[in-house]
């Protein structure tokens, strides 16, 4: 379903993305982990069209991605910081957001879920962090998309939106979507994830499953796992 | 006794003896040469409607012209109109049209040589060289005319009303436009020039050169390609006049040349690229005269000296003053300025700090004149704000101890 | 485009600064005239204030609104929309809203005044005119500013710098160059370096009404043609379209590379 294809990027001499060679298949939920600074944001970014690559392809669906807009219609993202506009109410902003996009929403049912509905006239400029959080996950997920990215979807969460969150994930999956996590809650991938993708220096350094990590690195914890495999690359 | 009578009847039988005589296309007398000749002092020419294709007619007799509404004399550009040479003269409602230019000889479409008493009423002269000259005269009545021209340049174009050495004359009510000077006096003195309205002149829309104890009044001088000259006289009194929109790089609302005690008071200079302009000008008064919204209201070369400014509205100028020399004890005192932002704690009307009229800026655009682009800009404001804390190059000696904090005229 | 703007321009009419911004020159327009009583001191005084403010505050609001919006920006970007739409929509909805604050704040006091009897009219528009140009102009520079910083304090920074430099610095280089040098014709130097400085641009279309008797006074035939004739007026108006579309222009094409 996607393919990433001898992906280039620098940011000045820093080089972030470097010849990364990648293919997602339709349907799953895929982790791409990494440390700081391996390239997850920037690849997600890549494949948002928010970051244009020096150099490689991107297809998605069939199609190239690079100086495309319309495929995003078939695309859900979590970013990772929620900030919206102070001055515009919850309803609004989700107003916008639908109006924005030709194609319909399930706001209802996600607002009720998160409990949003004593909010929804107040401006977001007022509300704590955990409460835009929960907006950001309705605006997410009220649209019915092939593809969804979450950067960083446990942040800020109570356990009590976690655990929706994580049905919600795992509703959609049940539907045949395809979805993109990044995240640094190791208990979350083990929880969620079928594949993990893992970049370091700009690079795929291990793509599969969780038990084939955890097979190859002999190792039954996940976090533990991971650690192994970074040593591994330092020895 | 009895030769008074006598004296009464002599009168008489000349008033009755006085004749009529009418000029017109269909008449005995057809033309106005004609009429002249047969004519006797103290007779009256009537022309009747039509046009007179007739030039340079020269009366040497005390009568009166009188036209009826529509007679035109047509001077078919080959010469002048009237010349007239006799005392005692009178001429009311004719239109002379189409003088000839020329430039050895001064065509005029009335001409006045040596008379003493006239009257000139209500003529429309229309595309004339010289409208009205008058030479070695006195005693004279100019009024209600309306004088115009088109010709182009200053050498190729005459003036509206010319006296060249007059006295004791009198003008007024009469428009001049498209002319070199609307009204030019050389050597005439004791005379009034009131509520007459010169615009759109080549030249100066007033021009006075060597003439004395003048007085000019409630004239209005707008648009004209200089304004208003004075120069080399004395005694003049200028007052009520309005000097408007005069613009252009020499041109001035009233230009001051060589001028000894004179007083300037109550007239209005708006939007004129210089309101006034001064050189060589001693013990002037001026009072109670608004500078609207001018280039430069007031600027002062060289020479000028005991002239006393008082009571002056200066309002919106670009710039109030410019200043290439001492001070020479001029003074300003008692003027309102609109660039004037001190206080006045004492609630007198009178600010409590100084004003000083000459800004640094002025003093730049005297040096380089293309700086002028920059006037009105924040950082011109900050550096006139910086001279005016510690004065350098502009006299720090000239200011308004003064200033009202109101308009005098509102 | 036009969504994008609606919300950009929902969410600063709603903001306390456009309020304030808005109270500034309803307040100033009232002090100017209802305390002074003329009109064409009034004028004036607009004029050096607009001239100064109106950049100040396009440049600050501009670069403010795109740091701040940073993370929404983002979420927008992810939406099925061309990028470009995107932030000329947010370009258009600051400018727009400051313009309005500027219209209303100083449309309100002149028109209770009654300015539309007063001969002042046409100046006051041109006041305005003017004035909502260089809110157009200078969110878009900012804009660019902030589109190639990403630091937010250094945007800020060289934000302010534009401004200072333009309002300020700019014309005393001009000025000194131009006594430094009075013994060359520059006349065209001194309209082209003009032309260069929206600000002066701004200043010279008012003094053409304000002060055209006092630019007439100058003699050069440059000069004469500029100020004397509608030609300036043309050409300034011209300019300033120009600046307007060049920084915007300048904007899409930056645009097409950034990364976010």
């Amino acid at each position: 379903m996607i393919e990433f294809k001898n992906l280039h990027k620098q940011f000045g001499k820093l080089v972030v993305l470097d010849g990364l060679d990648l293919e997602i298949s339709k349907g799953g939920i895929f982790a791409i982990l990494g440390p700081n600074g391996s390239g997850k944001t920037t690849l997600i970014k890549c494949l948002l069209g928010m970051v244009i690559p020096n150099k490689g392809e991107i297809i998605f669906d069939k199609k190239s991605v690079l100086r495309q807009w319309e495929y995003r219609n078939n695309l859900n993202y979590l970013p990772q910081i929620a900030n919206f506009p102070p001055n515009l109410t919850v309803i609004e902003l989700i107003n916008m957001v639908k109006n924005l996009r030709p194609k319909g929403a399930n706001d209802e049912e996600l607002i009720e879920l998160f409990g949003l509905k004593n909010f929804l006239d107040k401006k977001l400029g007022n509300l704590s962090g955990g409460t835009k959080q929960k907006v950001n996950v309705v605006l997410t997920f009220m649209f019915d998309s092939e593809l969804i990215i979450l950067d960083e979807p446990t942040n800020g969460l109570d356990p009590i939106a976690l655990i929706h969150l994580k049905e919600i994930i795992q509703k959609e999956k049940d539907k045949g979507k395809t979805i993109l996590i990044t995240t640094h809650i190791m208990s979350f991938v083990d929880e969620v994830a079928d594949e993990i993708v893992f970049l370091l220096d700009g690079k795929i350094y291990f793509k599969g499953t969780i038990d084939t990590l955890k097979k190859q690195t002999n190792n039954d914890n996940l976090e533990h796992a991971i650690a192994n495999l970074i040593a591994k690359q330092d020895a | 006794m009895k030769y008074k009578i006598l004296l009464f009847l002599f009168f008489i039988s000349v008033a009755v003896a006085a004749k009529q005589i009418v000029v017109c296309e269909d008449c005995g007398i057809k033309s106005i040469k004609e009429a002249v000749r047969i004519a006797n002092d103290g007779d009256e020419i009537f022309i009747k409607k039509g046009i007179y294709k007739e030039q340079n007619i020269t009366i040497h007799k005390s009568i009166s012209l009188i036209g009826e509404k529509g007679a035109i004399i047509d001077g078919e550009y080959k010469g002048g109109g009237l010349i007239f040479e006799a005392n005692n003269f009178k001429i009311k409602g004719i239109k002379i049209i189409n003088i000839s230019t020329s430039y050895t000889v001064e065509y005029a479409a009335i001409k006045v040589v040596k008379v003493d008493g006239f009257i000139i009423d209500g003529c429309i002269l229309e595309d004339v060289f010289f409208g009205i000259l008058i030479e070695k005269s006195k005693g004279g009545i100019i009024r209600n005319n309306k004088i115009s021209s088109n010709r182009k340049g200053e050498a190729g174009s005459g003036n509206g009303i010319h006296i060249w050495s007059g006295d004791k004359m009198e003008v007024y009510n009469n428009e001049m436009w498209g002319l070199r000077d609307g009204i030019y006096f050389e050597f005439v003195k004791n005379s009034t020039i009131y509520k007459n309205f010169s615009h759109n002149n080549i030249r100066y829309g007033l021009h006075f050169m060597f003439s004395n104890n003048n007085v000019y009044h409630h004239n209005e001088f707008r648009n004209n390609g200089a304004g208003v000259a004075v120069m080399f006289s004395k005694f003049i009194v200028m007052h009520h006049n309005k000097f408007r929109l005069n613009w252009g790089s020499a041109s001035y609302g009233l230009l001051l040349k060589e001028i000894y005690d004179a007083e300037i008071y109550d007239n209005l200079f708006e939007q004129n690229t210089i309101g006034l302009n001064a050189e060589g000008s001693t013990r002037i008064n001026y009072i109670n005269n608004t500078f609207l919204r001018n280039g430069w209201a007031i600027k002062i070369a060289g020479a000028c000296y005991a002239n006393i400014f008082l009571h002056n509205d200066f309002m919106s100028n670009s710039l109030d003053l410019s200043y290439n020399s001492n001070v020479n004890d001029n003074k300003f005192d008692n003027n309102y300025w609109s660039e004037y932002n001190g206080y006045d704690l004492d609630k007198n009307g009178i600010g409590d700090v100084p004003y000083r009229p000459v800004k640094l800026f002025s003093y730049i655009v005297n040096k380089t004149p293309q700086a002028l682009v920059l006037l009105r800009s924040l950082f011109v404001d900050i550096v006139n704000f910086s001279e005016k804390v510690s004065p350098v190059f502009t006299p720090d000696d000239l200011m308004d101890n003064n200033p009202l904090m109101k308009r005098i005229n509102d | 485009m036009l969504k994008i703007l609606k919300y950009s321009f929902y969410d600063l009419m709603r903001s306390r600064w456009s309020y304030v911004y808005f109270l500034f020159y309803l307040i100033l327009g009232f002090v100017l005239l209802f305390l002074n009583n003329d009109v064409d001191k009034a004028v004036i005084t607009l004029m050096n204030i607009i001239i100064v403010l109106t950049p100040l505050i396009g440049t600050i609001f501009g670069v403010m609104y795109y740091y701040d919006s940073k993370e929404f920006t983002e979420l927008l970007l992810a939406q099925p929309i061309n990028r470009k739409k995107i932030f000329m929509g947010q370009y258009l909805g600051i400018s727009i809203s400051l313009t309005l604050s500027l219209l209303l704040g100083l449309g309100i006091p002149f028109v209770l005044y009654g300015l539309f009897k007063s001969a002042a009219i046409f100046n006051f528009s041109l006041l305005l005119v003017v004035g909502s140009f260089l809110n157009f102009i200078f969110v878009a520079l900012s804009y660019n500013i902030a589109l190639s910083t990403e630091n937010k304090i250094k945007g800020f920074g060289y934000a302010i710098l534009m401004w200072l430099f333009l309002a300020v610095i700019y014309d005393g280089i001009f000025l000194i160059s131009l006594v430094l040098l009075n013994e060359y014709p520059l006349d065209k130097f001194s309209l082209v370096a003009t032309m260069f400085n929206p600000i002066d641009l701004s200043r010279i279309l008012i003094l053409l009404k304000l002060d055209i008797s006092a630019l007439l006074g100058y003699t050069g035939a440059v000069f004469r043609k500029f100020f004397g004739t509608n030609f300036g007026m043309l050409i300034s108006m011209g300019v300033l379209v120009l600046w307007v579309i060049l920084p915007v222009f300048r904007m899409n094409l930056k645009l097409r590379k950034k990364d976010f």
